[in-house]
């Protein structure tokens, strides 16, 4: 955890939630700092995509503060939300993209809501998006007609469209064959660098995790257990980090991990 | 164990007080919605364009045989007190006042609305919902809206159609079955039938447009539970909207009654 709350960008402090009877967090705390890649690792369920959607309000806490640039968003409305919702995206699981729209239109909707731009402008800006995610000149076709792959790199097209200062990663690898999982890690990777973003990446595919982070956290119990940079991570005894990774090392279905950091 | 049953009592009342409170909520944002400016002139465009030039057809067969089966049943009835100078007065003015409005509220209602909880539930567990929030966007403006106003327009619309087609099938079936003139029953319907019971069945026709295009928003935006969620909204959608069109016309068609039209 951060030496010093005051620093942090984004910070989690004494979070409680429950869905009726099912309690999701105790006392769960976080911090991240600006520019890092910090991943929450965490079995299904554990509330890890939550994480995301409180920080982002799409859901309120029942109690606790979730601070974004010295801010408390607890208490903000939509309309004050909009904008930290401007400095703050989201990649939905799925993709989330609307398929009544063309994927130019996808990609220019945050652009639409969030800057004034004339039509020239959005349409030169959706399409080097596009080409940073690798799929040039697509604008026109429909996220119907669209692999599992190229949703997802039009959908983190679309998330950083708007130029955001905080990416929110739901399970970005979720249900791609390797050869995605890799492209689309590459890609968070190069946005990483080239756009200096702060990520905060939500998954429990521990591969891509070594991959991409700068520091890992293991949710776990209702409550974040440990932040550890990577190595340590790996070769933590905390007996929940250590069952996790093991469980995930001896999966025959997952490349060693060595292998890819 | 004993507290169980009396749980369950209360379960029902409190999820329809739920509901109801939800509904109303919601047509409250809608009609503060449909006053901004910044509102989606194109999405209410192609709204109307898939609502209601796709329900024309069901419409328009719906009155055309309502009013041929009204005119056989009647043309029979009225023989045997003698009054069979009527049967055109009595078909017309309920087709316009009652039957006109109700019935394509009803199948053009079950058509709609389905469709519209369909879509919109179908965004709800794709996080498409989610994702219009998170860029910034209320989805009431940029969903509800639109749908609302369009079954609002469309209802009235289709109904002046559904009603000049089925006197014109109640005209047809007179003449043949019963060999009454057409003139002679274009004459005897326009002696009848005045602009108030125009007005009356089509200020009926926007209410109910109103109260589908809500319901079904509601429905579609609350759906839980993945695909099957869907389903279960979309069924209780139409069986909602039906009942609720029914007793909201046995309530306007009395205050209608009252301010003398």
């Amino acid at each position: 955890m951060s030496p010093s709350a005051s620093t942090a960008f984004i910070e989690f402090r004494q979070v409680r939630q429950a869905f009726g009877k099912n309690r999701l967090y105790d006392d769960l705390s976080l911090c991240v700092n600006r520019g890092e890649t910090m991943t929450i690792l965490g079995g299904s369920g554990s509330g890890k995509s939550v994480m995301l959607k409180l920080l982002i309000g799409l859901l309120k806490p029942d109690s606790g503060v979730i601070r974004f640039d010295g801010q408390d968003l607890v208490p903000l409305d939509e309309q004050k939300l909009l904008p930290v919702r401007r400095r703050i995206s989201m990649l939905f699981q799925g993709g989330a993209l609307f398929d009544s729209l063309s994927v130019g239109e996808n990609v220019a909707y945050p652009i639409h809501e969030h800057l004034h731009l004339s039509a020239k402008q959005v349409a030169e800006r959706v399409a080097e998006k596009l080409a940073l995610v690798g799929l040039p000149g697509i604008e026109n076709m429909w996220p119907a007609e669209l692999s599992g792959g190229m949703r997802k790199r039009v959908a983190i097209a679309r998330a950083i469209a708007a130029d955001p200062e905080v990416l929110l990663y739901d399970e970005p690898t979720t249900g791609l064959d390797p050869i995605n999982t890799r492209r689309i890690n590459e890609l968070i990777m190069s946005i990483q660098r080239n756009l200096r973003v702060t990520s905060l990446v939500v998954t429990h595919d521990l591969a891509s995790a070594f991959m991409i982070s700068d520091r890992m956290a293991m949710l776990s119990e209702r409550r974040i257990l440990a932040t550890l940079p990577c190595e340590e991570f790996r070769r933590s005894q905390e007996s929940a980090i250590h069952d996790f990774v093991s469980a995930m090392a001896l999966d025959p279905s997952r490349p060693p991990q060595g292998s890819l950091s | 164990m004993e507290s169980r049953p009396a749980r369950l009592w209360l379960e029902k009342p409190r999820r329809f007080m739920i509901a109801l409170g939800g509904i109303s909520l919601l047509a409250w944002r809608t009609l503060v919605g449909s006053f901004d400016r910044r509102f989606a002139f194109k999405e209410l465009l192609y709204q109307i364009e898939s609502i209601g030039i796709r329900s024309i057809a069901i419409a328009v067969l719906t009155a055309i045989f309502s009013g041929m089966v009204m005119t056989v049943q009647f043309s029979v009835q009225m023989a045997r007190f003698g009054v069979k100078e009527y049967v055109s007065s009595v078909v017309s003015l309920s087709l316009v006042r009652e039957l006109g409005p109700a019935l394509t509220a009803l199948m053009v209602g079950g058509r709609v609305g389905a469709g519209i909880a369909a879509e919109l539930g179908s965004m709800r567990v794709t996080e498409q919902i989610d994702a219009i929030r998170a860029m910034g966007a209320d989805p009431v403006r940029k969903l509800v809206v639109p749908r609302v106003l369009a079954t609002m327009t469309v209802l009235p619309l289709l109904t002046i159609l559904a009603d000049v087609l089925g006197v014109l099938g109640a005209m047809v079936a007179a003449r043949v079955g019963s060999d009454v003139s057409m003139t002679l029953f274009l004459q005897s319907m326009l002696r009848s039938v005045a602009m108030e019971d125009l007005a009356h069945g089509l200020i009926k026709t926007v209410f109910f447009g109103f109260l589908l295009g809500v319901i079904a928003c509601y429905k579609g935006l609350e759906t839980g539970g993945g695909t099957a969620g869907v389903g279960r909204a979309t069924t209780e959608t139409v069986v909602i909207t039906s009942l609720v069109t029914l007793c909201a016309d046995f309530v306007l068609t009395n205050l209608l009654l009252g301010f003398g039209i």
